[in-house]
C-alpha cells in the first residue's frame, strides 16, 4: 500500500472554510456574489475529491497531517476508499442542493439567508473533515462541528417547533457525541492510538467485556445520527428545517455521517475478526433489523411527506447497518454502495417535496391527488426514485439492495434476507400510493391541471439526481468508478482476516 | 536585560502603579498608556523569561543577591513561566478594554482605578513568580487586597459584595499564614527549594500536617473551590466590568497555580497523594464544584451571574486535574489554566461591551442582539462551545486530558461528571444563544426586511481584545499539542 503525501484533502475541507467567510462577509449586500460564492466553492470541492481518485483507484492513500495532538494522535487526513466514496457522494450532491437551496430560498423568500448558506458551507466542510479522518478523533472533531452547524439550520425557521426540533437534536445529537468521547478516550488508554485500519486495530487489547462494552456505546453513539431505534426521535423533529437542509444534511450529510461513523467503528476500529470472536456481529445485524420493520412501518402512518421520507431514510440506514454487520463481502460492498445510492435517491424524493412545497405550500400526502399532471417532471423523479428505494431494477437502490441480499446469503442468515425483502414490500407499500395518486387520482380542490413547475433552479436539480439514479443503476461505475471504489474497500477490510 | 528580565516582571507594574498616582494628577487621560504600557513591558519580560525557560531550563533569580534561603529567591520553572505569561497576556487584553468603559462608568475615579489595576497585575505576577513562601504571602494580600478595593467601586451591592470577599479573602489569607508559620517553626524556613529539602523527614510531625491542611483551606478559599465560593458570585456580578474581566480569569488560576506549587513541589508528591488523602478530597470537592456550579448557573437569569458560576465550575475542572495527580490529570489542570483563562476573558468581556451598548445582563433581553453586535456574539458562541467541550476549540482538548487522567486513575464517577458537565453547560449556553439568536416571536415570511436594526458594535478599544480571545480560543485549541510537548510536559512534577 502506498502512502502519498499530499494536501488535497486539507484542500477539501479549507476550501468551504474559506467558502463561508465570502458568504457571511458578502451578507446580504450582494446576494448574487453570496450565492456565487456557494457554487464556486462546491465546484471547486468536488473537483479537488475528484482528483484524488485516481490514485485511490490505484490502491494508494492519500495522507496530510495537520498537527500533532497527543502521543500516538494527530490531527490527520488520510483518503482511504470507504472514506473518498463518502467524499465523492457528499460533494457532489452540495452542488446539486446548492443550486436547489438558490431556488428555494428565494422562491419562499426566506429570512436570515446569510446565516443559511454560511452554516450550510460549513457543514459540507464538516462532512468532508469526516470522510477523510484518519483517526477516531478527527473523525470526532468534525463530527462535533457538524452537530453544532447544523443546528441554526434545524432551528431555521425559529417558529417554536423549529426551536423546539433544534433542542431535540441537541440533546440528542450532543449527548451521543459525550458518549463517543468517552469510549474514544478509554480506546485511546487502552492501545495508545487511534488510527483507523482496515481490518480493525482493537484486537487483542482489552478484556471480552470491556470491548463489548465499547461496541455498544460506540455503535449507540454513531447510531443516534444514524437514527438507529431507539435513538432516532430526532430525525423526524427535525423535519421541520427547510427542505434542502432535510435534503443534504438528513438525507445524506449527517445522518450518513452517522452511519459512516458506524461503519468506521464496524469495520475500521473492531474489525471482522474481533465482531466474530466477540459474536457482535449477529447481535449488531438484528438490533439493526429491528430498526428496519418498525421505521417501515412507522412510515406507512405518516401523513406529512416529509416526515414519511424521514422514516424511510431510518429504515434505509438501519439496512446499512445491517449490511456492514454481516461482515462478508458483498454485504460490506452492498452496504458501502448503498450509502451513495440511498444518497441520490433519497436527496431526489427530498427536493421534490420541496418543490411540491414551494409551488403549492402543500405537505401532507393526502393533498397530492393529481398533483404530477401539474407537475410530471418533479413527479416522475418522485417515481423513479421511490421505485429506486424499494429496490426495482434498473435503478441503484436495485444494485445495493441485491448485493446485500447475496451477503445475508453469504453469512448464512437467511432471516435478514427476508427482512430485506419485508423492508421492499414496505418501501412498496408507503411509496406507490403517492405515486399513483398524484398521476391518476383527480383533485380534490382546486389544484392546476396544467404544466407548473416550480423553479427551474429546483426542477433540474431534482431531475439530474434522478437521471444519476437510474445511470448508477444501469452502470454503477458510471461515475468515477463509483461502484468499484466500494467493492474495493470492501476488499481491503476483509483482506485484513 | 535578559538576566534581569524575571525581577522586571513584577518591578515595572509596580513601579509604575505609583507613577500613574503622580501623572494622573497632572492629566488623567495619560493613566490609560501608562498601564498599557507598564503590562505590555512586563508581557515582553514574562515571554523572554519563558523562551530562557524553555532553551535553558529553570531560572533561580536572587533579590539584591542575597543568598536563599535568607534572601528572597524567584524561581522561574516551566510551570510558573508559563502561568506568567498567561496572567500577563490576559491583563494586557483586558487592560486594553478597560478604556471605554473606565471613561463611562468611573471618570472621576480613573487615576486610582488604573493604579490598583496594576497592583493588582503585580500581585498576581509576584504570586507566581516567587519562590519563597512568605513572599507569596505578601503579593497574595497585594493582589486580594487590590482586589477589594476594584470590587468595591462598582455598582450597588458592590460594597456589600466586596465586604463579604474580604471577609472569606482575610480568612483564607490568614489559614495561609498560618501554615507558613507553622512550616517556618518546624523548618526554619521560608524558602520553597529549602523547604523540599527539609520536609521529607518532618512529614509525620503534626505540625506540618496542620501546616498543609491550613495551605489546602486557605488556598481553596482564594480559588473559589466549592464549597468555599460562596463570596465568588456576588463580586464578580457587581464589579465593574473590566475589574470582573481581570479578576474572573486571573484570581482562581493562579490560586489553582499556588495548589500546585504547594501540594507537588513543596512538598513532594508522595506526600499529597499517598501518605495522606489530600488527593483524593480534591476529586470530590472538584466533582461538586463542577456539578453544583454547572446547575446554579442554569438557575441564573444574570447573564453575568452565571457566568460567575460557571467559573465556579471551571475551578472545579483544574481542582480535578490537579486531585486525580497522575501524568494526564495535571496535564490538563495546566492546560485548563491556559485555556480557561482566555474562555473567561472572551465571556466577561463580551458581558462587558453588551452592558457597555445596552446596559442590560438579563438572559432574556438579548434579543436581536447578534444583529447589532455580531463580532461579538460570534466570539460569545465560540467561547460557549469551548466551555462545552465542543472541538477544535481549546476547552475540548483540556477535556480531553482530564477525562484521560480519571479514567488513567480508574476514577469514573468524576469521568462521569466530566462528560454529564459538558451536556449541563449545552443547555446552559444554548438557552442563552436561542435567546440572542433566534426570534421566535415573529413570522419570517418577508425576509428581506432584515435590515431594520443597525449594526452597533462595542467601541473598537473592546471588540479588539474580545476578538483577540475568541482567536486565542481556537488557536490554543488546534495548537493544544504542541503546547503540552513543549511546555507543559516539563511543568509537570516528576513522579510518574
Amino acid at each position: 500500500m502506498e502512502i502519498i503525501t499530499s494536501i488535497r484533502p486539507l484542500l477539501a475541507v479549507l476550501v468551504t472554510l474559506v467558502g463561508a467567510l465570502l458568504i457571511i462577509f458578502t451578507g446580504e449586500r450582494n446576494r448574487n456574489l453570496r450565492e456565487f460564492w456557494t457554487i464556486l466553492v462546491s465546484v471547486l470541492k468536488f473537483v479537488i475529491v475528484i482528483s484524488m481518485v485516481p490514485f485511490v483507484l490505484k490502491g494508494s492513500v492519500l495522507e496530510y497531517t495537520i498537527i500533532s495532538i497527543a502521543p500516538g494522535v494527530s490531527l490527520q487526513f488520510r483518503v482511504d476508499q470507504f472514506g473518498l466514496f463518502f467524499g465523492v457522494l457528499a460533494s457532489a450532491l452540495w452542488i446539486v442542493t446548492s443550486i436547489y437551496s438558490i431556488g428555494y430560498v428565494r422562491g419562499l423568500n426566506e429570512h436570515a439567508q446569510t446565516r443559511y448558506f454560511f452554516n450550510f458551507a460549513i457543514c459540507l466542510s464538516a462532512t468532508m473533515g469526516i470522510a477523510f479522518s484518519a483517526n477516531l478523533l478527527t473523525l470526532f472533531i468534525f463530527y462535533e462541528i457538524l452537530t453544532v452547524s447544523t443546528y441554526p439550520l434545524v432551528a431555521h425557521k425559529e417558529t417554536h417547533d423549529a426551536i423546539m426540533g433544534g433542542r431535540k437534536y441537541l440533546a440528542y445529537t450532543l449527548t451521543a457525541g459525550v458518549v463517543i468521547l468517552f469510549a474514544i478516550i478509554f480506546i485511546y488508554t487502552l492501545t495508545g492510538t487511534l488510527d483507523f485500519k482496515p481490518g480493525g486495530f482493537l484486537l487483542g487489547h482489552g478484556s471480552p467485556g470491556t470491548l463489548t462494552f465499547l461496541f455498544a456505546i460506540l455503535i449507540l453513539g454513531f447510531g443516534v445520527k444514524a437514527g438507529l431505534m431507539p435513538m432516532h426521535e430526532w430525525l423526524p423533529t427535525a423535519m421541520i428545517a427547510p427542505t434542502p437542509v432535510s435534503a443534504l444534511l438528513h438525507a445524506v450529510a449527517v445522518v450518513k455521517a452517522g452511519v459512516f461513523g458506524c461503519l468506521r467503528v464496524i469495520l475500521y476500529v473492531f474489525g471482522p475478526t474481533l465482531l466474530h470472536d466477540l459474536n457482535l456481529w449477529i447481535i449488531l445485524a438484528y438490533f439493526a433489523s429491528f430498526t428496519v420493520i418498525v421505521s417501515g412501518m412507522y412510515a406507512l402512518a405518516q401523513d406529512n411527506l416529509k416526515r414519511r421520507l424521514a422514516f424511510s431514510t431510518i429504515n434505509n440506514l438501519a439496512i446499512i447497518i445491517m449490511g456492514a454487520a454481516l461482515l462478508t463481502p458483498s454485504s460490506i460492498t452492498g452496504s458501502i454502495f448503498h450509502i451513495g445510492s440511498h444518497g441520490f435517491m433519497k436527496i431526489t424524493l427530498f427536493f421534490v417535496a420541496g418543490a411540491i412545497y414551494v409551488k403549492t405550500h402543500k405537505e401532507n400526502i393526502s393533498e397530492l391527488d393529481g398533483i404530477g399532471r401539474q407537475m410530471p417532471l418533479t413527479m416522475g423523479a418522485f417515481a423513479i426514485c421511490a421505485m429506486g428505494v424499494a429496490g426495482t431494477p434498473p435503478i441503484c437502490g436495485f444494485i445495493s439492495k441485491w448485493y446485500l441480499a447475496m451477503g445475508s446469503l453469504e453469512a448464512k442468515e437467511a432471516f435478514f434476507l427476508f427482512v430485506l425483502l419485508i423492508s421492499a414490500l414496505m418501501d412498496v407499500a408507503y411509496f406507490f400510493p403517492i405515486i399513483y395518486s398524484s398521476f391518476f387520482k383527480s383533485p380534490k380542490d382546486d389544484t392546476n391541471l396544467h404544466f407548473d413547475e416550480a423553479p427551474m433552479r429546483m426542477v433540474i436539480p431534482l431531475v439530474i439526481t434522478a437521471i444519476i439514479s437510474l445511470i448508477l443503476g444501469i452502470f454503477p461505475n458510471a461515475f468515477f468508478n463509483f461502484f468499484n471504489i466500494a467493492s474495493l474497500a470492501a476488499e481491503k477490510i476483509l483482506g485484513g482476516m | 536585560m535578559v538576566q534581569q528580565s524575571p525581577v522586571l516582571v513584577v518591578v515595572i507594574p509596580l513601579i509604575f502603579a505609583f507613577l500613574i498616582f503622580i501623572f494622573g494628577w497632572w492629566r488623567r487621560g495619560i493613566c490609560y498608556p501608562i498601564t498599557l504600557t507598564a503590562i505590555s513591558l512586563s508581557f515582553l519580560a514574562s515571554l523572554l523569561t519563558l523562551n530562557t525557560v524553555i532553551t535553558t531550563g529553570t531560572i533561580h533569580y536572587r533579590l539584591g543577591s542575597w543568598e536563599p534561603p535568607w534572601g528572597i529567591e524567584y524561581v522561574v520553572d516551566h510551570l510558573n513561566a508559563f502561568v506568567l505569561v498567561i496572567v500577563s497576556l490576559v491583563s494586557l487584553i483586558a487592560a486594553i478594554s478597560s478604556k471605554k468603559s473606565v471613561e463611562k462608568e468611573l471618570n472621576e475615579k480613573t487615576v486610582f482605578f488604573y493604579s490598583i489595576f496594576l497592583l493588582q497585575v503585580t500581585g498576581f505576577l509576584g504570586i507566581v513568580i516567587t519562590g519563597d513562601m512568605f513572599n507569596l504571602y505578601v503579593f497574595l494580600e497585594i493582589a486580594s487586597l487590590a482586589g477589594y478595593a476594584l470590587i468595591a467601586i462598582g455598582e450597588d451591592g458592590a460594597p456589600f459584595a466586596s465586604f463579604n470577599y474580604l471577609i472569606f479573602g482575610t480568612i483564607g489569607a490568614c489559614f495561609y499564614l498560618l501554615g507558613v508559620g507553622y512550616l517556618y517553626i518546624t523548618t526554619g524556613s521560608l524558602n520553597m527549594a529549602d523547604l523540599s529539602q527539609i520536609l521529607p523527614n518532618l512529614y509525620h510531625s503534626k505540625v506540618v500536617l496542620v501546616a498543609f491542611a491550613f495551605f489546602l483551606v486557605g488556598v481553596s478559599l482564594k480559588m473559589a473551590l466549592f464549597p468555599l465560593h460562596v463570596w465568588l458570585p456576588d463580586a464578580y456580578t457587581y464589579a465593574p466590568s473590566p475589574v470582573s474581566s481581570l479578576l474572573a480569569p486571573l484570581m482562581t488560576k493562579v490560586g489553582a497555580y499556588i495548589m500546585i506549587r504547594i501540594m507537588f513541589f513543596v512538598f513532594k508528591p508522595y506526600f499529597s497523594i499517598e501518605l495522606i488523602p489530600a488527593t483524593t478530597i480534591l476529586v470530590w470537592m472538584a466533582g461538586g464544584a463542577i456539578l453544583f456550579g454547572a446547575i446554579w448557573a442554569l438557575a441564573q437569569t444574570d447573564l453575568k451571574r452565571m457566568l460567575a458560576y460557571i467559573l465556579v465550575s471551571e475551578v472545579g475542572y483544574i481542582t480535578l486535574g490537579i486531585g486525580l495527580a497522575n501524568k494526564n490529570g495535571l496535564t490538563g489542570a495546566i492546560l485548563h489554566i491556559l485555556n480557561d483563562s482566555f474562555m473567561m476573558l472572551a465571556l466577561f468581556l463580551v458581558v462587558g461591551a453588551i452592558m457597555y451598548r445596552t446596559g442590560k445582563r438579563e438572559i432574556t433581553g438579548l434579543r436581536y442582539i447578534h444583529r447589532k453586535m455580531p463580532f461579538t456574539m460570534a466570539v460569545f458562541v465560540v467561547a460557549a462551545l469551548s466551555v462545552i467541550g465542543i472541538p477544535p476549540t481549546c476547552g475540548f482538548f483540556s477535556k480531553w486530558y482530564l477525562i484521560l487522567g480519571a479514567i488513567d486513575a480508574n476514577y469514573w464517577v468524576p469521568a462521569g461528571i466530566l462528560l454529564l458537565s459538558s451536556l449541563l453547560n449545552v443547555i446552559i449556553f444554548f438557552r442563552v444563544i436561542e435567546n440572542a439568536y433566534l426570534e421566535p416571536d415573529e413570522g419570517h415570511t418577508g425576509g428581506t426586511s432584515e435590515t431594520h436594526i443597525a449594526i452597533e458594535e462595542a467601541p473598537l478599544s473592546m471588540l479588539i481584545p474580545i476578538l483577540i480571545a475568541g482567536a486565542g480560543i481556537m488557536l490554543f485549541g488546534v495548537l493544544s499539542g504542541k503546547i503540552v510537548s513543549t511546555i507543559i510536559q516539563f511543568a509537570i512534577p516528576s513522579f510518574v
